[in-house]
């Protein structure tokens, strides 16, 4: 937990993402470590799920890609534990509730611990939910990871005061996904959060300019990218590396 | 139920961006079902428009053929669009225009949920806009031109299996980008709480009319009460007025596919286990490392990995039974209930008249059972007929 809040420190933030097992699992490690010298503060790995209902058609498609290719959550974890030792970014896992419910909590997060992942971000558990996994994440010093979205609204205070870690603030209404223009007020729910808590605040969703992830640091701690490295994986399949670690850079000088 | 939970099920598993808006329908419902102008309009709706309330019909030439107990049939397919869905359909639009929602969405798997939606957006002047799997809508392609007829624009839907999970799927993330001014009109008991409650109680409608006919025509409650179930709706609302009556077996028939025993199968409660999915903890088919799989039955209605939180917790409990009706038993029904009583039942009902012809023969003839025949079998026919190997559009 306390690696989490380090990386905010005097800085902000370049938090990217990509799918486990997108184009296979050699890959996915190869590129989380590219994504971490070219200057990823944290990364995020999707654990693919058959129905993302919170993610757009990019992320998607990388999930049913990786799946094809039989990714299983042990398998995930063998990579991490191996990447881990070449990395200094911290890692955390986004995944839905039900491959993490059927893997079984205690033994998932008893392995999160293992191998130094730090966080969970579950995009189909609210806050309201969180009994489901919150011992077995606080037994393990796993943070669990609070969205804030834009018609959150009145439960921003509830919501900001008991986060853990950073607050994911989804930066517009739908789901995940390259977008042209972000219209929500970020700064306005940014100074309601700041309100209750000094939590880093990270925006996502919609984020794929260097450009935009610079206006978006003017008011958060950090910024979140995902379908448009997930886009750039699509693209360049196995030989991703090179384009990864320029593009991951472009956005780290824009926001440095 | 505590917190939109029965027993271990059910919850709010949806994404914080949809976590206003299921508040807000839940204060709103919570209100408006106690609002006495809200149900004398509703109950105008369910009579003046729907055609409630629905028959309880005396299957005699079917009950005597079977020999033993007398089957009765709650014809929910003689409503209005032809199914029990438009029961809450009205409730749902309805409560979506008292709370200022200038349009509604919908997932559909056979299309019925979908062309109820389209009628009541139509009839109470509300945009309409459905999710059904592009599979499906091909299986269904008359009810998407029926739903197009009613106004409402039709998605097929491109993503996973292509049928009435991935639906779903898309109905979640269209209402999370215009959750302002949108309504999700669920047609199932499942999804996040408030949704098996609110579809629940407005199917109740079912169950209260059978146990005051039956009262009349027999004096007595049924000795149980059949129903399909792919979310449940139908058997939940049939159900729900027995639960405390406890001699009256309560029986919901899954849509077995091909056989429990293949992977060909929609059968989430024979075949599957305990999963959180679609807003809800409940029995979902599954891979061996927890993706929902891809199931499969001849009816598009029931073609769905999952059930309702409360019918999960029904099993459980052991108050109600779930058993498992292949495609060619529900076939086997749906020809004999059309032979012996001149009634084509919708292909989703078979599967409750196909466990009917397997009890009644082993009951006493003092006994009665109640099926619900949920819709009408019109949609079915061509479908049938290929299944048959006959070729109508020669």
């Amino acid at each position: 937990m306390n690696k989490i809040s380090e990386i905010f420190k005097n800085k902000k933030c370049l938090i990217t993402y990509l799918t486990a097992g997108d184009p296979n699992i050699e890959k996915t490690a190869e590129y989380i470590i590219a994504m971490s010298k070219s200057g990823a503060d944290l990364i995020e790995i999707g654990i693919p799920f058959s129905d993302p209902t919170a993610e757009g058609e990019v992320i998607q498609n990388a999930m049913k890609r990786a799946l094809k290719n039989d990714v299983s959550i042990d398998d995930i974890f063998a990579a991490v534990s191996k990447v881990k030792k070449e990395i200094a970014a911290p890692l955390a896992f986004m995944t839905y509730l039900n491959p993490v419910f059927n893997y079984g909590y205690a033994n998932f997060f008893k392995k999160c611990r293992e191998t130094g992942v730090c966080a969970v971000i579950v995009p189909d558990m609210p806050y309201e939910e969180r009994g489901e996994i919150k011992d077995f994440a606080a037994r393990n010093e796993i943070a669990i990871i609070t969205l804030i979205a834009p018609t959150s609204k009145e439960r921003i205070k509830t919501l900001a005061a008991n986060a853990q870690g950073f607050i994911y603030l989804v930066s517009s209404l739908g789901v995940t996904g390259v977008r042209n223009e972000i219209t929500t007020d970020i700064g306005g729910i940014i100074d309601e959060i700041k309100k209750v808590s000094n939590i880093p605040v990270a925006v996502g969703f919609g984020i794929s300019t260097p450009q935009q992830a610079k206006e978006m640091t003017k008011y958060a701690d950090g910024v979140i990218v995902g379908s448009a490295i997930v886009k750039i994986i699509a693209r360049h399949g196995v030989n991703a590396s090179q384009k990864l670690s320029e593009y991951v850079s472009s956005l780290k000088k824009a926001i440095d | 139920m505590n917190n939109g939970k029965f027993g271990i099920y059910g919850g709010q598993f949806i994404p914080e961006t949809l976590m206003s808006a299921i508040i807000e329908l839940e204060a709103a419902y919570n209100h408006f079902k106690c609002d006495e102008n809200f149900k004398r309009e509703l109950r105008s709706l369910l009579c003046e428009y729907a055609g409630r309330p629905s028959l309880l019909y005396y299957a005699k030439n079917a009950s005597e053929k079977l020999g033993g107990a007398k089957i009765y049939l709650k014809r929910e397919d003689l409503n209005h669009t032809g199914s029990h869905k438009i029961n809450n359909v009205l409730g749902q639009t309805l409560l979506a225009k008292k709370m200022g929602k200038k349009r509604i969405i919908a997932e559909t798997g056979a299309g019925q949920h979908g062309v109820a939606a389209a009628t009541a957006a139509a009839m109470l002047g509300m945009e309409c806009e459905i999710f059904m799997g592009e599979e499906d809508t091909k299986r269904q392609a008359l009810n998407v031109f029926r739903m197009k007829l009613l106004g409402a624009k039709v998605n097929a839907v491109q993503s996973g299996t292509k049928t009435l999970k991935d639906a779903v799927n898309e109905a979640f993330r269209q209402w999370a980008s215009r959750v302002d001014d949108t309504f999700y009109v669920l047609g199932s008991v499942m999804g996040p709480h408030p949704y098996p409650v609110i579809v629940r109680d407005f199917q109740s409608v079912i169950g209260n009319e059978i146990k005051e006919q039956i009262l009349k025509k027999e004096g007595k409650l049924p000795s149980a009460v059949l129903a399909c179930v792919g979310g449940g709706s139908n058997a939940m609302g049939s159900f729900y007025a027995f639960l405390e009556d406890k001699d009256v077996k309560l029986i919901g028939c899954e849509a077995a596919g091909k056989g429990v025993d293949t992977t060909e199968t929609a059968a989430s409660i024979t075949t599957g286990r305990t999963g959180i999915f679609h807003g809800m903890k409940s029995y979902f088919c599954q891979t061996e490392n927890g993706q929902i799989a891809p199931v499969y039955s001849i009816s598009a209605g029931l073609d769905y990995p999952g059930i309702g939180p409360e019918h999960a917790w029904l099993n459980d409990e052991k108050r109600a039974q779930y058993v498992p009706v292949t495609d060619a038993q529900a076939v086997e029904a749906f020809v004999f209930l059309s032979k012996t009583e001149g009634i084509i039942p919708a292909i989703e009902s078979a599967h409750a008249v196909y466990h009917a012809m397997q009890i009644a023969p082993k009951m006493k003839k003092e006994e009665t059972i109640a099926v619900c025949l949920s819709g009408r079998g019109d949609k079915d026919v061509e479908m049938i007929a290929k299944y048959m190997g006959e070729n109508i559009n020669e």
